[in-house]
């Protein structure tokens, strides 16, 4: 970002009154700052803590020090494995498609010229819609007796029997589709944007110079959108990384769709076994952490950019 | 910051202007059909999910086992049996309460963060913003679990501040966030000309920065309202009964009428109800939306 260097101040001389901007300054930003203190540096340190720590089911109150042992028991534990595998293949699924769909819808949006007002508007209901909904309208769908699916399938001769949230891999598949829907277009609206600035008249150029549509599209959109899509990518990326409410909606956690977020809920709310949840929460916070770490290190520098701007 | 060059009238009307850039690259040779298709398979993908969840909330008994694509004998009986229902109105009433006390307590709090970064020379500027948008990724559930035994310990567990005040962990970082973008936007010749004239930072920004900023600020408050109104994880981990819980925590312990019908129809219902409010802010305000999502997002 060229732009970040210069931070031109308004001007400062002439004034008597009033105290000094950079004073002026930290107080309107303390409040803030205060308040995140204590509302996120000071519960996940206070999560480290609990982590560290063993507490008695049964007596209130009662604890005592563990060191790493609840780390290691979670690290130790085949379930937190299957809940990582779990939340890396939702990741990796729902993130790798509705890239692919987001880009298509925008592209569409952004040639067609007349309804775009009218498709911005309708794209944003899957946004809009809570996510709890998502999951309650993808049952309703995927319903075995009263589902949208299984009548398809059966209109067209395929089996159409399957208790699609009852099954293995069925039951994660349906969680990649719901989150697909919902977020696609989020991709597809920040995808637009990114495909609004790239001046027309590279394509004409490209078109006079005889490119093919499929030349200009990998010479010329995909390079130019790149920004745009990497920022898109990191926020789903790491939105998709802490998914709770579909699985906690859909099946409960049930028939491989646990996970990192899931794990540790059951493990510190519905069981009450503290120690572990923190650790499990600690550890899903690491991974989120090392997931972003890697995106901005190695894919885009541009979120610095973002910071900085 | 090239956003001080940007003409006043502009920025005023930064929907227009944006329409306007899109009108130069409209396509000189009409649309051509395959586009319709395009733009049928968006809207049905977008909104047939949503469609069939009113079909099934137009159910009753029998019906809820057929898959027909219209309800066989279409009523209204969901809908009143979950207004009957005092577990969802309460519910509905304190999703209303935490959300507005949220969005209104960020815009404040977060809009003179905003402003202080977006203008004013403070150190560590780039920390706070990095700080900032980090917390945004945070995975709520590494707040969650300190807070159900902090809440249970002094008493906020099972009550609406005690889900306020988390909600505040990410909607003031989304404020102040989305804010910092807009006051950029504003050109600085009006405030430096207060300035000259003798008023104070403080005063050029309650009185020329904030009221240029109002449609910014109204952008913030649906995102954070939207927010809000939506949060799931801190809803179901930090409450425990319909006393304190939340529209989407509520459904997702809902039994139904009667404890033996399948619910699916009165679920469908309730979920439909509460998506009325959102599927209006997204037809009033979509450009106010599409400006926030996308706020900083294709600048970097």
């Amino acid at each position: 970002m060229a732009t970040a260097a210069v931070p031109a101040g308004p001007p400062k001389k002439g004034r008597s009154k009033g105290m000094s901007e950079r004073r002026l300054a930290a107080l309107m930003v303390s409040p803030s700052m205060i308040l995140i203190g204590i509302v996120a540096a000071y519960p996940i340190g206070y999560a480290v803590w609990l982590s560290l720590h063993e507490y008695s089911v049964r007596v209130a109150g009662l604890s005592r020090w563990a060191g790493l042992k609840n780390y290691t028991t979670a690290l130790g534990d085949s379930e937190f494995w299957s809940a990582v595998k779990v939340t890396f293949i939702f990741t990796g699924g729902s993130v790798f498609f509705e890239t692919l769909l987001g880009l298509a819808m925008a592209m569409a949006m952004h040639a067609a010229f007349k309804g775009q007002g009218l498709l911005r508007t309708v794209v944003l209901v899957p946004w809009a819609v809570l996510t709890v909904v998502t999951a309650i309208m993808w049952q309703t769908i995927f319903e075995p007796s009263l589902g949208f699916v299984n009548s398809l399938l059966g209109a067209v001769g395929l089996p159409n029997d399957t208790v699609w949230l009852g099954e293995s891999p069925e039951a994660l598949i349906v969680m990649i589709i719901a989150d697909v829907w919902k977020t696609a277009p989020f991709m597809a609206l920040l995808l637009l944007a990114g495909l609004q600035v790239i001046p027309n008249e590279i394509y004409e150029a490209a078109k006079v110079d005889g490119a093919t549509a499929w030349q200009r599209f990998v010479r010329i959109t995909l390079p130019l959108l790149k920004p745009a899509l990497l920022v898109a990518l990191i926020f789903r990326t790491l939105d998709a990384l802490r998914i709770f409410d579909l699985p906690f909606v859909l099946t409960k956690g049930a028939n491989g769709t646990t996970t990192l977020s899931l794990i540790s809920y059951e493990t510190f709310q519905t069981n009450r076994i503290l120690g572990l949840g923190s650790a499990l929460a600690i550890l899903t916070f690491i991974i989120v952490m090392i997931v972003s770490f890697v995106y901005i290190r190695f894919v885009g520098g541009n979120i610095r950019g973002m910071a900085e701007e | 910051m090239g956003a001080a060059s940007i003409g006043r009238a502009d920025v005023l009307n930064q929907d227009e202007a944006d329409v306007a850039t899109k009108k130069q690259k409209a396509p000189s040779e009409g649309t051509p059909w395959w586009m319709w298709v395009a733009v049928a398979a968006i809207v049905v993908f977008c909104l047939f999910p949503f469609y069939w969840l009113i079909n099934i909330s137009l159910r009753t008994g029998p019906d809820l086992s057929s898959s027909s694509i219209v309800p066989p004998n279409p009523t209204l009986d969901n809908y009143t049996s979950i207004f009957k229902n005092g577990d969802f109105t309460r519910a509905l009433l304190n999703s209303a309460i935490v959300s507005l006390t949220v969005t209104a307590l960020s815009l404040v709090v977060g809009s003179f963060c905003a402003y202080a970064l977006a203008r004013l020379k403070l150190r560590g500027k780039v920390f706070i913003l990095g700080l900032v948008l980090s917390i945004t990724t945070f995975p709520a559930i590494a707040i969650a679990a300190p807070l159900f035994k902090l809440w249970t310990d002094i008493g906020l567990f099972n009550t609406l501040p005690g889900l306020i005040i988390p909600y505040l962990c990410f909607s003031l970082p989304l404020a102040i966030y989305i804010l910092v973008s807009f006051f950029r936007e504003i050109p600085r010749d009006l405030e430096e000309a207060a300035l000259v004239d003798g008023a104070t930072n403080f005063q050029a920004f309650t009185k020329i920065v904030l009221p240029l900023a109002a449609p910014g600020m109204a952008t913030t408050a649906i995102l954070t309202f939207i927010f809000a109104w939506n949060e799931f994880l801190l809803a179901v981990t930090l409450t425990s009964s319909p006393k304190a819980r939340t529209v989407p925590a509520a459904i997702a312990f809902f039994t139904g009428s009667t404890e033996f019908e399948k619910p699916l129809g009165t679920i469908s219902a309730a979920s439909v109800v509460i998506s009325i409010p959102l599927v209006l802010l997204v037809l009033l305000f979509q450009k106010r939306i599409v400006a926030g999502l996308t706020a900083g997002a294709v600048k970097g």
